[in-house]
């Protein structure tokens, strides 16, 4: 029993002992934006700091919030990410494992904030530019188009990514092909498309995403043979930001 | 008082922004796959981190760090602050050397967003666990930032100058499509990865600002249509960077060697 008791205890302070190292590091993390912006408004705007208790309250929160998350995505995000590859490695079951990877990217990209505010900013530069009629209605179709647009060009980068590490093709080939292609549709598509379709490859990607896909990819190339998951574990990232970049010139260009 | 609203409604907003994707795993997971996972209780207090986690570090940012970062991005390019008169002509705003505390501070705005952004500390952990130690994670997240920092300063001057957008893009991609070629393989999916993760959280609010800011700025700017393409040049640079840092390192080692061999013939 004693014994028992012992382990219980030393688990108990390993734990806080890691959680302990984790502030640590949400605070070094930090500690870069901290010192920027404090030196840009004390010695080169020469102001003084407002709220500062407010601040303190918030970069409190930043630290156990950073901490919490790793913490999390260690326990959570990772090991299920990758448990769920290894099993579909193992059930063989390609076509449930291409819609899981479609679903994740399109259920994922949909409802991204960033990509929602991203799509109403074009939606209004179209109107302005001419590009479609001068109404709302017009304005939310644009918009809502766009949305589901992207979101579908990153759950088929997905398909095609997991497809990729199935096969074992190689990934800069995939990629210089995506570039070229960039290049090319930039020169057909209208100009006011190419800011926005440039901007959306980078905000399809969010916290939550990143980790899951990131482990999807690593737990697929680990468990299928003759794939080495530092070669082709990685990568599906790279599809998703890459994609939307094509389907969106598409899209400006179509409409 | 304040602080438990907005901890309360982001905590919704998180939830709801998992709901689609705890569908997907959890459906498959038990209508596909018909096992339970393994450690399901540990899977799903560590989703409960995750809520709580990122709950707090977005009511964090939005207290302490948005409105200082974007405040600044503003006062550093209000034209009373770059040429000290209250309206800017097109002679004076043309003078790109004007604008030298914009380049800084988008430079150093951007490395320090990128060191503090959560997915690519995900994607590092996960990089160094599985070369077994050979890419450090740390190590890769200050070889992205670099790779940032470098792309919003000159994303900001191309925005100041004007200059098609484009061409700066594709000349990137060039150069990586060359560094590409003289990589080792192994870090070449590692770097174009690095490209995705890095615009997300924490840097996209402050580096969209600072094109807001100086798109409206400088006259014969749109900040529709010429604030755009910060992030692009930040999905961009990290991937030299990465690339450029395997390349360098291995120089490095080559010639210690090299030296060494000297030394002992």
């Amino acid at each position: 029993m004693a014994d028992h008791r012992a382990v219980a205890a030393t688990s108990m302070t390993d734990a806080v002992r890691g959680f302990a190292k984790l502030v640590l590091g949400a605070m070094r993390d930090l500690a870069p934006i901290i010192l920027v912006i404090g030196f840009f408004e004390i010695v080169i705007l020469q102001q003084t700091i407002p709220n500062v208790a407010e601040i303190t309250v918030g970069l409190v929160c930043v630290i156990l919030g950073l901490a919490f998350f790793i913490q999390g995505l260690e326990m959570g995000l990772f090991p299920l990410g990758e448990s769920m590859a290894e099993q579909f490695a193992k059930k063989g079951v390609l076509l449930w494992l291409l819609l899981f990877a479609f679903l994740l990217g399109f259920g994922t990209t949909v409802a991204e904030p960033a990509l929602i505010a991203v799509a109403a900013e074009a939606a209004e530069i179209a109107r302005l530019g001419g590009a479609i009629g001068d109404t709302n209605d017009a304005e939310t179709f644009y918009a809502f188009a766009l949305r589901m647009t992207v979101a579908l060009s990153v759950g088929a980068a997905l398909v095609l990514g997991v497809f990729r590490i199935l096969m074992g093709w190689s990934l800069p080939l995939i990629i210089i092909g995506g570039y070229i292609t960039v290049v090319t549709l930039t020169i057909f598509a209208p100009p006011e498309i190419v800011g926005i379709a440039y901007d959306s490859g980078g905000v399809t990607t969010s916290t939550i995403t990143v980790p899951l896909v990131t482990a999807l990819g690593v737990g697929l190339a680990s468990s299928i043979r003759g794939r080495n998951p530092m070669l082709d574990g990685f990568g599906l990232i790279a599809f998703a930001s890459l994609s939307p970049m094509i389907f969106v010139l598409i899209f400006g260009m179509v409409i | 008082m304040d602080i438990l609203t907005a901890l309360t409604s982001t905590f919704a907003a998180t939830v709801l922004d998992v709901l689609p994707i705890a569908a997907v795993l959890f459906g498959f997971q038990f209508l596909v796959l018909r096992r339970r996972p393994p450690n399901l209780a540990k899977v799903l207090i560590g989703f409960g981190w995750v809520l709580v986690g990122l709950t707090l570090f977005l009511v964090g940012l939005e207290l302490a760090l948005f409105p200082l970062g974007t405040t600044l991005a503003k006062q550093l390019t209000d034209p009373l602050y770059v040429f000290g008169v209250e309206t800017v002509d097109s002679a004076m705003a043309a003078d790109w050397t004007a604008y030298g505390s914009v380049y800084a501070f988008a430079a150093a705005i951007g490395f320090a967003t990128t060191i503090a952004e959560p997915s690519l500390i995900a994607v590092s952990l996960k990089a160094e666990e599985i070369s077994g130690g050979a890419v450090q994670a740390f190590g890769l997240r200050i070889a992205v930032a670099i790779g940032v920092a470098v792309g919003v300063s000159l994303g900001a001057f191309r925005i100041v100058t004007g200059t098609p957008l484009p061409y700066y893009i594709m000349a990137g991609y060039a150069v990586v499509i060359l560094q590409t070629l003289r990589a080792s393989k192994m870090i070449i999916p590692l770097a174009y990865d690095s490209g995705g993760v890095t615009t997300s959280t924490v840097t996209v609010p402050v580096v969209t600002a600072l094109g807001l800011g100086l798109a409206s700025t400088i006259p014969g700017r749109s900040p529709l249509l010429d604030g755009f393409g910060l992030i692009a040049f930040a999905s961009v640079f990290p991937i030299m960077s990465v690339l450029g840092y395997e390349q360098l390192s291995r120089w490095f080692t080559g010639r210690k060697r090299r030296l060494k061999k000297e030394t002992e013939a």
